[in-house]
């Protein structure tokens, strides 16, 4: 079975967020970037699948330009066959799904995996683009996947419980814990992962639908109000009479 | 031309969400010269969808097909699409819920539509340009969007735009088949399975939340959240660590890599305030923080706060809310 994972090149998750002085792109000096941790749990879920079935292989795919290599490589790393670097800005989810349609459309893969959404621009939008365009299934956020042949069983949270989903390959599916826990990678996989294929296309198609006019950060707060422990009551008053939440 | 609105619901009601994005759609309808429409999915009753008439919504489509009561992604996107041809509308608007993402993705691309999720204002009109404000960087920041082209979808945050309440106002209710077939169920659940929520109250539609971390020691001392949420009629919730270790269920968990809450007041107790989870709740409107530690970093993010211990200050305040109440 061919699986792809999409993954996606974001800051980690405790990074300060600034913006350049324009305010039209985000500030990356200095920041680290990493695998997108939502993307870890279909990444680390399709590899187990692969090794379960004795067979197949795990494409990982990036639509990045070449700073996202180091993080393509540790994907490799921690277990993916072989990787494909679409070259280019990823503008809007719109101009991601078309690449990542393409290249799985041309590749006939059975199973596209994803992370829920990017911690960076939290769009949670390219999972269902990428059925639409390919006109299979999707299931989104996916918390448990297991595969009998050709046929998948997912559990697919919902607001206050989930559902079970059967669907049969090929079929998209956007993850998130308890899927699996994320592996990282070792020294043998750092070894090889040197040497796996790493293939750099050109983006298929330009269009995008939307553009980031400006970023702004949250406001600041006023800074806490601190009430004593003897006299903790208080604070259910100030919430009721001051605050006006209760 | 007019607006349409998916209005989403479960057992007979209207969602607290979906009265949000009702609001919000009859008001960009507003702004634009036309009126809007709710088409409706999940179990509703036709009396409580022509009271979304308070929400500004004229008229409500509503297909009858009891298949429609659980999600079913295919027959949902069929449905607000055909809903959307039939009203000629140039604009969607939805929740940004599971449900919302997953259909207003696909519609996105059946419908040529731009797309923007997690909306929290009104869109500006300015110039012939149409931008709307949504959340980005897991709560960290915002981004002004530009939406091109001549359809767009528009899935709103909960608890980012207050519902409007027109009393005795209502919305004219109307049979609407959107001839769905077999085929449009084929990914319908095989089975769906609701959590055991305390008092009832779900976490992501929830306005209260009353949270724990490791400063809780351990779950069995976890009555005291849950006590202090049901005087306050509040959701619990937690933080990683504490999911992780299976102290609490994931589906409580709140944070970068769970699940992102916009509630009136969120009241964390025992949490230091990592970043992760900060970017969790940051969009709350008044964060109250209880730690025996002042040098933790979330009371840098609270309105108010307490430095004591949790043990000792939570029955004072559930007995606190009790007396007021």
């Amino acid at each position: 079975m061919k699986f792809l994972v999409c993954i996606s090149n974001v800051p980690d998750t405790t990074t300060k967020i600034t913006f350049t002085p324009d305010n039209k792109e985000f500030n990356k000096a200095g920041v680290q970037f990493v695998i997108n941790p939502w993307d870890e749990y279909a990444l680390t879920r399709a590899i187990e699948l692969k090794e379960a079935q004795g067979s197949g292989t795990v494409t990982v795919l990036n639509v990045g330009e070449a700073d996202t290599e180091p993080n393509i490589r540790k994907a490799l790393a921690i277990g993916a066959d072989d990787a494909i670097r679409v070259n280019a800005h990823p503008k809007d989810a719109f101009f991601v799904a078309q690449q990542i349609a393409s290249i799985a459309k041309d590749g006939g893969y059975d199973v596209i995996l994803m992370g829920k959404e990017s911690i960076d621009y939290n769009g949670f939008q390219v999972h269902g683009m990428v059925g639409e365009l390919l006109g299979i299934p999707t299931v989104a956020p996916a918390m448990k996947l297991d595969m009998s042949g050709n046929t998948a069983t997912l559990e697919r949270e919902i607001e206050g419980g989930k559902e079970i989903v059967e669907v049969n390959t090929p079929f998209v599916a956007s993850c998130q814990q308890p899927m699996c826990e994320p592996r990282i990678p070792n020294m043998r996989g750092i070894m090889t992962a040197r040497t796996k294929p790493l293939k750099v296309v050109e983006p298929t198609a330009d269009a995008a639908r939307t553009e980031v006019a400006e970023y702004a950060l949250p406001p600041k707060k006023q800074g806490v109000k601190l009430i004593p422990a003897e006299s903790a009551g208080e604070l259910i008053k100030l919430l009721r009479n001051e605050a006006k939440v209760i | 031309m007019s607006v349409l609105v998916v209005v989403e619901c479960d057992g007979g009601e209207v969602k607290k969400s979906s009265l949000e994005v009702a609001s919000y759609g009859s008001q960009v309808a507003q702004m634009l010269g036309t009126t809007a429409t709710a088409v409706a999915v999940g179990e509703a009753t036709e009396a409580n969808l022509a009271k979304l008439g308070e929400q500004g919504i004229t008229k409500v489509l509503h297909d009858a097909e009891p298949r429609l009561k659980d999600f079913v992604n295919g027959a949902y996107t069929k449905l607000i699409a055909a809903a959307s041809q039939k009203e000629d509308s140039k604009i969607i608007v939805l929740a940004n819920s599971n449900i919302g993402a997953s259909v207003g993705s696909r519609l996105s691309v059946r419908l040529q539509a731009s797309l923007a999720t997690n909306v929290v204002e009104l869109p500006k009109t300015d110039g012939g340009s149409f931008v709307v404000k949504r959340g980005a960087f897991s709560g960290k920041a915002f981004a002004d969007v530009k939406l091109d082209g001549d359809r767009k979808i528009i899935a709103v945050k909960k608890n980012s735009i207050e519902a409007l309440h027109e009393a005795g106002k209502t919305a004219q209710v109307e049979a609407f088949s959107a001839q769905l077939s077999d085929a449009d169920f084929a990914d319908a659940p095989k089975q769906v399975v609701m959590q055991d929520q305390a008092g009832g109250i779900l976490l992501p539609e929830a306005d209260k939340v009353v949270s724990g971390g490791r400063g809780m020691k351990g779950p069995e001392n976890w009555h005291l959240i849950e006590e202090l949420a049901q005087a306050l009629g509040a959701a619990t919730a937690c933080s990683k660590p504490v999911s992780d270790v299976d102290w609490r269920p994931h589906h409580e968990h709140v944070g970068q890599t769970g699940i992102t809450v916009s509630p009136n007041l969120y009241i964390a107790c025992g949490i230091s305030g990592a970043i992760q989870h900060l970017a969790g709740v940051n969009s709350s409107k008044v964060i109250v923080v209880i730690n025996k530690d002042p040098e933790a970093p979330f009371f840098k993010a609270a309105d108010y706060g307490i430095v004591g211990d949790v043990f000792d200050v939570l029955p004072k305040l559930t007995q606190a809310v009790k007396e007021l109440n």
